[in-house]
């Protein structure tokens, strides 16, 4: 893992006084609310419908066992026992007091930790794969690169006041696990013809009101120059990015606007100066210097087979583990889905007994995964039995990874000032419905992804069933949204039509499996029938009720 | 309000040799005036003969590439901050230092805040009209608060790499 230097140590220690300093300036009238509103947002702290909340970056979703007990802390004495893992590997808590925030960052800092950035017009806590440097299926772990954008962009003095929020995700792996095409601008990592590898840049992706998925506008970036062309990319958006209308201030506007060919022209003639300049390439010495952070545990010679036990450890081994580069060693997703739980939340008692956990077996690092889960990411699996019997202790051992009840959902209208709708009830409705095992098993790969506003904090675009929620005339109304997808085959969902009702939805999602079940051929998800069939089928079944009431009413 | 020069990291209130004109007023009769790009380039052969010193204007919409050639005969361009969240005039402070080699005044004018201000020294800028009521000490508390910068800007600061590498 990264470990902070005298450098790092004293520019989080320097923001947070600054910070302190911002904070009684606003408690003390100094500042006015729209003042001081781009300043906390830019240390992740948002004013919500009942509350401040706060926004703390982990970056690259990356936590050790020290971090993970501050967060604990921080739940039981700031906030009220619990914080919620976001779908940017960001955890949130959504009680603190304004002037207690200070004291939390002062906190975090004693861990290495911090909220730069997590919110305002700013580039935002980078995220990355959540397998990264376990997955057998990486090519490299992005995670190096990850923490060398998050220092060129901490406090970049030129685009810390951008159109628009940016967000930047990274992955090492053909298999998209971290929704690249979704981000405002995503770096994979690629081997090219002559076995080198490089970075294949992405720009222009989003969701919100107008889901776009990205294209490529750096095939092959040679990894010493990455900076100088991300910086490039920031520059045309900067100064080009539409700022009369913040609805359409989005790279992704841009990048639409401009086509990728122009996007490529403007990105390379900012590239071309600053390679020439020649102050943003990445000597070798530097990324070597970061990627030996990052060196893997060392692996010890272990039989590769996976130990027996009962039948609630054999599901969870099913789902829950996932292939590791190193013989006897796997991947342990640890589900925040508990059935009719809040998707995301984890209580102090939780964090703290995780961290205990790692201890315990000698786990340096835990994940947050963008599908607000936590990875332990290289688990003995001789260990497994034994770390499955804690987390069922906890509460912890849901075994549901990947199924239709491990759901992703934003806060919606119980916490966020700007929902439409509530999430959480429906995330709640849907998992009690689906609570059969043999019947999610049954069911298979399903990704429902609810989102409580068109701000799709939720990723309803990117769900092979999404969820918006709406309001009309006062009434929350969810409208489904069909064959999305935030892996490699990326796509955006297809809405269906008219929104349901809170009581509606649940019974709707539930008549469009069992139509695929009925209608899947061999081996298909529930995308890929989807796919195959189109939306006609699944439409004529979810209004079922509807037509029937039109018809009778 | 005076004017606010930032030299070496430090900055002191100083005298404003200019004043800005509007763009159907009449030139002053003598010292330095800043005019609109439009007008700069309505009347620039007026403007360039006239034997006292002149900046330009620009608007967040309007790159300093749209000055040409004549950039070098300018003693100030002055970047118009006119809402703090539009952040162009980042880009174009640095544009003028890092692309077009420009040596001469660069002057940050409008609704920046305090907590702005390091950001734009970086970028380049080295005057400063503010239409908050910053001093010259603020500016130079606000210089103080961040030691170090993890990338390089227009100000040639060393950055937290080029730190490292010298240890």
């Amino acid at each position: 893992m990264y470990r902070y230097d005298e450098f790092d140590a004293k520019f989080v220690a320097e923001r947070v006084a600054q910070f302190r300093g911002q904070v009684a300036r606003r408690l003390s009238g100094a500042l006015t609310e729209d003042e001081f509103k781009p300043l906390r947002l830019m240390n992740g702290l948002y004013l919500q419908l009942h509350a401040y909340m706060l926004r703390i970056a982990v970056p690259y979703g990356t936590l050790n066992a020290r971090q993970m007990r501050m967060l604990a802390h921080i739940a039981r004495k700031y906030d009220k026992g619990y914080g919620h893992f976001t779908t940017r590997q960001n955890i949130q808590f959504n009680w603190p007091k304004l002037v207690d925030v200070p004291d939390i960052l002062a906190d975090l800092a004693t861990v290495e930790m911090h909220a730069i950035q997590t919110s305002g017009n700013c580039i935002r806590n980078v995220t990355a794969d959540h397998f990264a440097g376990a997955a057998a299926d990486e090519i490299e772990d992005p995670r190096p690169l990850a923490e060398i954008v998050r220092q060129w962009s901490s406090l970049h003095p030129e685009f810390v006041f951008l159109p628009r929020k940016f967000k930047i995700a990274v992955s090492g792996s053909a298999h998209d696990r971290a929704a690249l095409k979704f981000h405002d601008m995503a770096v994979e990592i690629v081997r090219n013809a002559a076995g080198e590898t490089g970075y294949r840049v992405l720009v222009g992706g989003g969701m919100g009101r107008t889901p776009y998925v990205g294209y490529v506008v750096g095939e092959f970036v040679a990894k010493e120059d990455i900076l100088a062309f991300l910086e490039s990319v920031m520059r045309v958006y900067n100064q080009s990015g539409r700022r009369d209308n913040k609805y359409k201030a989005r790279v992704k506007i841009l990048a639409n606007a401009l086509g990728p060919e122009e996007m490529h022209r403007q990105v390379m003639r900012e590239f071309e100066e600053i390679k020439q300049a020649g102050t943003l390439q990445v000597p070798k010495e530097e990324l070597d210097r970061i990627d030996a952070y990052f060196a893997p545990p060392k692996f010890e010679a272990l039989p590769d087979a996976m130990p027996k036990g009962d039948a609630d450890f054999e599901n969870w081994v099913k789902t829950n583990t996932h292939p590791h580069r190193a013989p006897g060693y796997a991947i342990a997703t640890i589900s925040l889905k508990p059935i009719g739980g809040v998707p995301g939340d984890a209580t102090d008692a939780q964090m703290d007994a995780l961290a205990d956990l790692m201890d315990q077996f000698g786990i340096e690092e835990i994940r947050v995964s963008h599908e607000q889960n936590l990875v332990l990411p290289h688990v003995r699996k001789k260990d497994l039995p034994a770390i499955h019997a804690r987390l069922a202790a906890l509460d912890l051992a849901t075994p549901n990874a990947g199924l239709i009840t491990d759901i992703i959902a934003c806060p919606g209208l119980d916490y966020c000032d700007l929902a439409n709708a509530r999430s959480i009830p429906i995330a709640q409705d849907l998992s009690k419905k689906f609570a059969d095992l043999a019947r999610q098993h049954d069911i298979g790969e399903l990704k429902i992804k609810i989102s409580g506003c068109i701000n799709a904090c939720g990723h309803h675009h990117a769900g092979h069933i999404g969820i918006l929620g709406v309001d009309k005339k006062g009434v929350e109304f969810y409208q489904l949204q069909l064959g999305g997808s935030g892996a490699e085959d990326a796509s955006i969902g297809d809405i269906m039509g008219p929104g349901f009702g809170e009581h509606e939805i649940a019974d709707a999602v539930e008549r469009v499996v069992d139509l695929y079940l009925k209608e899947r051929q061999g081996g298909e998800r529930f995308l890929d029938t989807y796919r195959r069939i189109g939306m006609e089928p699944f439409k004529n079944v979810a209004y079922r009720e509807q037509l029937y009431a039109a018809h009778t009413g | 309000m005076p004017l606010i020069r930032v030299e070496a990291g430090r900055a002191a209130a100083l005298d404003d040799a200019f004043t800005h004109v509007a763009d159907d007023a009449p030139l002053p009769e003598a010292g330095g005036a800043i005019v609109s790009l439009a007008r700069f380039i309505k009347d620039r052969d007026t403007l360039l003969a006239r034997n006292a010193p002149i900046g330009v204007r620009l608007k967040p919409d309007e790159t300093p590439e749209g000055l040409g050639p004549d950039l070098a005969r300018l003693l100030v361009v002055a970047v118009e901050f006119p809402k703090f969240a539009d952040g162009r005039g980042f880009s174009w402070a640095r544009m003028l230092r890092t692309r077009l080699g420009y040596k001469g005044e660069v002057r940050a004018v409008g609704d920046f805040l305090y907590d702005q201000i390091s950001h734009l020294v970086r970028v380049g800028c080295d005057t400063f009209e503010p239409t908050h009521p910053l001093t010259a000490d603020d500016f130079n508390r606000a210089l103080s608060e961040m030691t170090y910068v993890y990338q390089p800007s227009a100000d040639g600061k060393r950055t937290i790499r080029e730190l490292r590498a010298e240890k």
